[in-house]
């Protein structure tokens, strides 16, 4: 070994211990676990088995709490993009000052001063049956009766979901499109395109590094998530979390552990499937 | 004058508690008072439990009472559970519900506590120590206190079949729940636990997404309304649960219930916002609504109730002057003051002597003896509760407990259960 290669092994060496102690070996022990039996009350029984995971895919159960946040996955991604890249689009190409620029930019964070849960919390008095908007259209005659599906339904989780996440759409894709060239936007013009094809065939193709991004983000929060569905929702829909939650409640370590993996390989394929669409790493660099 | 009379509190304070440690501290500890009180107090002592039972306000008064420090921290059940089997060292007292030392004994994470250390056990409430209530056996339907108190030995874990000289947990705070209802909105009286299922409240129910308890309140409601008969709703079996779980969704897929709530503040807001008329609630999240001024009662049932308790176990790895001053700090939670300020959120104390003493005549009157208040009534924080002239929900104490139905428990198939609970979750 020369000299050389011996300093750089030395110098990703504390990054490689601390990969491997804080992410390798949990996520090993979580592996391994997911192999073990569970028995009731007492927890982990190190003897080999296949259980857990042939319990989990023939319920009906997970497929069913799979599909319901990939279902919301979906929907809050197409949500999230559409808001997220407009607003980037503003303040990348209409706000002509810089400093009025980063300081909309920074207005969008301002939610984020807060804690999650206020601004989950705080949805309540505005979606509620006594609600803001209840009230609203029942005093101007538009309804007589309050609208239930405002809150602890799909609609509110989808609201707070996206009210939560959109700023991590915007950060990238804002990254992405600061880095255009704008001379390119006049070229195009001048060779005739309007203004959406100007958006469409040159700032879209630009920011996809900055929408893989995104994407990757928005999809990981809302596949991991179980919280904001649990209070949103008022209990009355799960996520794929949730039913790790709920066998932790009962210490069934061994099923959470597998449900934990399928979560994983599931998240993994998604973001294979973003990175392949786009090379991140060569349009970083770029 | 004040700072002297404080001097004097502690004084007397340390005083009794000298004199109730004696034993505790003759057979182990250094035996001189003042090397004791200094000792002491460098000791902290970690009380873990849920956010019903573990008030700030506790920990405040018993460091002030007993010279020590006590450290509160709050969890929910499954976090107890996980905290007891994954790190107990970090805890010192457990504060368990009676169905959560079914998990914790067996796995040898408490201690046996001695009987004998325990001053006031004579005066405890039979329903923890003997399994009876006003001279009569209190159901066993469920994890009934009397069939987890006691151990064999001091180094067995596990639960003895009849009375011995060492227990898992000494008893603490106890009450028997029912279906918490907005009068002013529910447009007719509730007299059973059917209501909850009732058609009349589609869309305005709720019910506690604690599966253990959730299926209490639903067993109740399904039996009560002749959908469903259970042999033992203590302990169902896989058909009964199956059957509950599958009409449980199916109101749930009619829309019958508008949200499943999982903490105390949830129930709460449903309540106070009106988006729930009937519900299963918690007694102290009844006090919450009321003090903010809306009517909200804690509606007793023909049926009768769904009793539940706590007891405090010390965990395996306290010893020496740490574990006296643990039985000192449980010796102290029966001695009167908790009783008192539990009471006012509507529970009770082990010890009803105690409890009884710490409370004014109108107290007492109002939450154990089933009188009108002759004053206004105040939560434990003195927020106005309840105006002159309003008798509490239920009755007296007696009247309560004597109609305790089923207990909160952990049954044989609550692996089954939770599955289950997970299909209700995600239908």
């Amino acid at each position: 070994m020369t000299k050389k290669t011996a300093a750089s092994y030395l110098q990703v060496a504390p990054l490689t211990l601390v990969l491997a102690m804080f992410f390798v070996v949990p996520i090993a022990l979580v592996v391994v676990v997911s192999f073990f039996r569970y028995q009731m009350l007492v927890g982990i029984v190190r003897t080999f088995t296949l259980k857990n995971y042939i319990d989990l895919l023939s319920s009906p159960t997970t497929w069913a709490l799979y599909l319901s946040t990939v279902k919301f996955t979906l929907i809050v991604l197409v949500l999230t993009f559409v808001i997220g890249f407009w607003i980037a689009y503003f303040l990348v190409f209409h706000v002509r000052n810089l400093v009025v620029a980063i300081g909309l930019f920074l207005l969008c964070t301002i939610p984020f001063w807060t804690s999650n849960i206020i601004r989950m919390i705080s949805w309540r008095p505005i979606l509620g049956k006594e609600g803001l908007i209840n009230n609203a259209l029942i005093h101007t005659g538009i309804i007589d009766q309050p609208l239930n599906w405002l809150l602890y339904s799909d609609f509110s989780v989808v609201v707070a979901y996206v009210h939560l996440f959109t700023m991590f759409m915007i950060v990238p894709i804002f990254n992405s499109m600061a880095r255009i060239d704008k001379s390119l936007l006049e070229a195009a013009i001048d060779a005739g395109a309007n203004r959406w094809g100007v958006v469409w065939n040159v700032v879209l193709p630009l920011c996809k590094t900055g929408i893989a991004l995104g994407a990757l983000f928005v999809v990981t929060l809302v596949m991991g998530d179980f919280f904001v569905v649990t209070v949103m929702s008022g209990g009355l829909s799960g996520s794929a979390t949730s039913g790790i939650f709920n066998d932790l409640q009962i210490l069934n370590y061994p099923r959470a552990a597998a449900n934990a993996v399928l979560l994983l390989i599931i998240v993994l394929l998604i973001a294979a499937a973003i990175f392949r669409l786009v090379d991140v790493r060569k349009e970083l660099v770029r | 004058m004040k700072k002297t009379g404080e001097i004097l509190d502690k004084v007397i304070s340390r005083r009794a508690v000298l004199k109730g440690g004696a034993v505790a501290a003759a057979s182990t500890v250094i035996g001189a008072p003042t090397v004791w009180a200094q000792t002491i107090k460098d000791i902290t002592l970690n009380h873990t439990g849920m956010s019903y039972s573990v008030l700030a306000d506790i920990g405040r008064q018993a460091q002030k009472d007993l010279g020590f420090k006590i450290e509160m921290s709050v969890v929910d059940h499954p976090g107890l559970l996980n905290r007891m089997a994954n790190d107990p060292n970090s805890i010192d007292i457990c504060d368990m519900e009676i169905w959560q030392s079914k998990v914790l004994v067996p796995q040898d994470v408490l201690h046996g506590i001695e009987v004998s250390k325990i001053k006031a056990w004579g005066d405890l409430t039979p329903l923890y120590t003997e399994g009876t209530f006003a001279g009569k056996e209190v159901s066993r339907e469920g994890d009934s206190p009397i069939k987890f108190i006691y151990r064999e030995a001091k180094d067995t874990a596990g639960f003895a079949k009849s009375k011995t000289d060492f227990v898992n947990f000494v008893p603490s705070v106890f009450n028997a729940d029912t279906l918490g209802i907005r009068p002013d909105l529910t447009g007719r009286p509730i007299t059973s636990w059917a209501d909850l299922i009732s058609p009349d409240f589609k869309g305005k129910a709720a019910i506690q997404n604690v599966p253990t308890n959730g299926i209490m309140d639903a067993m109740m409601a399904f039996e009560a309304a002749g959908i469903l008969k259970y042999a033992d709703k203590g302990n169902p079996t896989q058909e009964e649960l199956g059957a509950t779980i599958g009409k449980l969704i199916e109101l749930k897929k009619g829309g019958h219930f508008r949200a499943l709530w999982s903490t105390f503040d949830e129930s709460i807001n449903l309540m106070a916002s009106g988006e729930v008329v009937i519900q299963s609630m918690w007694s102290p999240a009844v006090t919450a609504v009321q003090t903010q001024g809306i009517k909200c009662t804690y509606q007793p049932l023909k049926e009768g109730y769904r009793g539940w308790g706590n007891g405090l176990g010390i965990v395996s790895h306290v010893d020496g002057i740490k574990l006296d001053a643990a039985y000192e700090y449980l010796n102290w939670y029966n001695s009167g003051w908790v009783g008192g300020f539990i009471a006012k959120q509507g529970y009770y104390s082990a010890n009803p002597k105690t409890a009884k003493a710490a409370l004014s005549d109108n107290e007492r009157g109002f939450f154990y003896e089933g009188k009108p208040a002759t004053a206004d009534i105040t939560s434990p924080t003195g927020q106005k509760t309840n105006s002159a002239g309003d008798v509490r929900d239920g009755g007296s104490f007696e009247e309560r407990f004597s109609k305790v139905a089923v207990w909160n428990n952990l049954m044989d198939q609550a692996e089954y259960l939770y599955a289950k609970w997970n299909e209700f979750n995600a239908a």
